[in-house]
């Protein structure tokens, strides 16, 4: 079992013609993902490798029954092509874009209200179910199927901690990266919601950062809604206040979302926070064996 | 993207937000022009990329054209700090000369995007308490702030503006005003793709007049690649030296105080890099995010930003090699060290896509790389190093 990618999952890349939408759509075959077809305005009735390109996503889904999407547009027309598979029905939405205008996301946001679709990202690794596939960055070669959801707002160390739970002989359920800008399609909270209810899931890895409040949002949802155990690290202890690192997302503003801050909440929740990032494999380890 | 009160203030008269009469200066002399002209009592107020300027001695009033030539002698040239520009302070080079209104009443207005996740939309901010001491009244009272979000995908209501007027005590022919100025900033907002907008103090005259006598603008650099008339507004004076040459070389780099270089791919791991240093005893000197597609170009250059920054006794290079592979990670480090004559210790970890390929480059070459597998063995061997 896994969250949101499963066998069922059938994937439309939007630019897939592009540099890195046909490189990420190979990645993506050869780690056995079921990529069905390719979108790109005006390149329709084309193929990338056998998979057919067409000019809409309402066609990808008429055609070839897609239901998932993966998202490698420029900032200029991502959200107009999140907006396209909203419309379109998919239900996954896995959007890696960086730099959307937060106004616009805001926009989106308003437009999947209600629809029951799930997007991931923008500016996010996307997300891999071992066994099954995956639509994003992450390399192929760190997975392992197993019992423990990751999620995290960042990229490499996203990658980092799924390598040390691997190399652990600790496997994933599914691994989900929901991106570093300050709003985003889904929140910790959403993914927590979705790993309670999964069977499979065992324990989830939860990697924050500073800013923002969607730590302390987790945090309300995990004191009140989960059963299952959860080890957590927030990155940017040594940050100082007022400097974006990075990701828009990462910023200390007016002495709220510090990792002190967060990383408390998650203690006082239950999380078994720790301080040294190398040290998330072995607390896991001692959760699944106690 | 941060701009200053005087650019702020042409794009609010842009807007139709009332704003006081006054120009910018340079030297004292333009000043007492600007004064002499505006022709009564005037308020001198230096430009910097920092609020707090009123509280830190960088806003005065003067009488006469004499008085206001020799206020801004004062403050031109000075090295201002407050509470927002850090222990370091700010040169001024600008000032904004405006008139000096009397003051009947200080409000606040703002907006900016709520991230809360019942939220997700720009709220707009208003309070009785505006003028210098309103981030007591955040912290304090935060319940003598209005809050009314507002949806950019509908257009902006009349109730939203008469929400706040009257919530703010106003009687009627000021709330017709004030439902107009929030509207302005509101649509100023959305259409400029800003981050933060704040008139602070909104000032309210004996006379039911509303003017904005600060104001601050910033803006979200996602969105600049649709505005280039905000982009020219750009005063690169103001950002730090280091971080516009990481900035102009596609590099993520910010200053620390500490003097355990480092240089990472991906923000998030950066930070932890740093995190990591510092629980091994050391204190790092940068953030250093040399983005996904590193290559031999951009590690050297990243190399030469770190190095400048003459606090630091020995480098990190800590990169998670997936699509982009460690032996060319290796070889990348290894030419840019050769180029630059690089003769500070360093620690290299690699990991991912080819590491034992990259770590075999790295020892056989004749540098003097130190080379770590785990996370925090990298960290305790480079501390070691300073
Ligand atoms: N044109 C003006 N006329 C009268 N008083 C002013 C004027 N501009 C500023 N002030 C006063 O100076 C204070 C500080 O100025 P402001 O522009 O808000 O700078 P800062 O917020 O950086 O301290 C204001 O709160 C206001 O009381
Ligand atoms: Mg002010």
């Amino acid at each position: 079992m896994s969250i949101l990618l499963n066998e069922e999952s059938r994937i439309v890349i939007q630019g897939i013609t592009g540099g890195e939408g046909s490189f990420h759509a190979r990645e993506a075959v050869e780690f056995g993902s079921k990529v069905v077809a390719g979108v790109t305005p005006g390149k329709g009735g084309t193929d990338v490798d056998g998979i057919p390109v067409y000019n809409r996503v309402i066609d990808a889904v008429v055609n070839e029954g897609a239901n998932a999407s993966g998202i490698y547009v420029p900032a200029a027309f991502a959200p107009d092509a999140i907006l396209e598979s909203i419309e379109a029905g998919i239900k996954l939405i896995v959007c890696m874009t960086e730099g959307i205008p937060a106004l616009e996301m805001v926009r989106v946001k308003k437009a999947l209200k209600g629809t029951g679709s799930y997007l991931i990202g923008p500016n996010c690794p996307g997300i891999t179910t071992p066994g099954v596939g995956k639509i994003g960055f992450m390399p192929n070669f760190i997975h392992k199927e197993g019992n423990v959801g990751v999620i995290s707002r960042s990229g490499t160390l996203t990658y980092e901690v799924i390598n040390m739970l691997t190399n652990l002989g600790i496997g994933q359920t599914t691994s989900v990266g929901i991106g570093g800008d300050p709003i985003v399609g889904s929140t910790f909270v959403d993914m927590l919601e979705l790993f309670e209810a999964d069977p499979a899931t065992d324990l989830v890895a939860i990697i924050g950062e500073i800013g923002g409040n969607a730590e302390e949002e987790a945090a309300r949802f995990v004191e009140e809604k989960m059963t299952k155990p959860l080890v957590g690290f927030i990155a940017g202890q040594t940050a100082p206040p007022g400097k974006r690192m990075g990701h828009a997302g990462a910023i200390i503003s007016g002495g709220k979302g510090t990792a002190a801050e967060k990383m408390k909440a998650w203690g006082d929740a239950g999380i078994k926070v720790v301080e040294n990032p190398a040290e998330i494999g072995k607390a896991a380890v001692s959760i699944l064996n106690s | 993207m941060k701009i200053h009160e005087y650019q702020a203030k042409k794009i609010f008269k842009d807007y139709g937000i009332p704003i006081p009469e006054g120009d910018v200066a340079t030297t004292p002399e333009e000043v007492r022009n600007i004064a002499e002209r505006i022709g009564k009592r005037v308020v001198v107020k230096a430009q910097i990329h920092a609020g707090g300027r009123g509280k830190g001695g960088g806003v005065k009033t003067a009488d006469s054209p004499e008085e206001a030539e020799k206020v801004a002698g004062e403050i031109i040239g000075m090295n201002l700090v407050t509470h927002q520009t850090g222990p370091e302070g700010k040169k001024v080079k600008t000032v904004l000369v405006e008139e000096a209104l009397d003051i009947e009443k200080e409000l606040y207005l703002g907006i900016a995007i709520d991230r809360a996740a019942d939220q997700e939309q720009p709220v707009i901010m208003a309070s009785e308490a505006g003028g210098m001491e309103i981030e007591e009244v955040a912290s304090k009272t935060p319940e003598k702030i209005i809050k009314v979000g507002a949806n950019p995908v509908g257009s902006f209501s009349g109730f939203q503006g008469r929400k706040i007027a009257y919530g703010l005590g106003m009687n009627k022919p000021v709330v017709g005003k004030a439902s107009k100025i929030i509207e302005s900033l509101y649509r100023l907002f959305v259409e400029k793709d800003a981050s933060l907008v704040e008139i602070n103090p909104l000032l309210l005259t004996k006379d039911g007049e509303l003017l904005a006598l600060d104001a601050k603008i910033n803006f979200d650099d996602d969105g600049l690649y649709r505005h280039p008339e905000i982009k020219e507004l750009r005063d690169v004076d103001e950002e730090e030296p280091l971080e516009l040459k990481a900035s102009n070389a596609g590099v993520n780099y910010i200053k620390l105080d500490g003097n355990v270089g480092c240089m990472v791919n991906g923000a998030g791991l950066a930070m932890a890099t740093m995190d990591l240093i510092k629980l091994a005893g050391g204190e790092p000197a940068n953030f250093l995010d040399v983005g996904g597609g590193a290559s031999a170009e951009s590690i050297e250059k990243a190399f030469r930003i770190l190095t400048s920054d003459k606090n630091v006794k020995a480098i990190l290079v800590n990169i998670f090699g997936g699509i982009l592979r460690c032996d060319r990670v290796a070889s990348g480090v290894i030419e840019a060290a050769t180029n630059m004559n690089l003769t500070l210790p360093m620690v290299v970890r690699l990991q991912g896509t080819n590491v034992e390929e990259g770590r075999k480059l790295l020892q056989e070459s004749s540098l003097k790389f130190e080379v770590a597998e785990g996370l925090f063995e990298a960290a305790e061997k480079v501390v070691a190093l300073v």
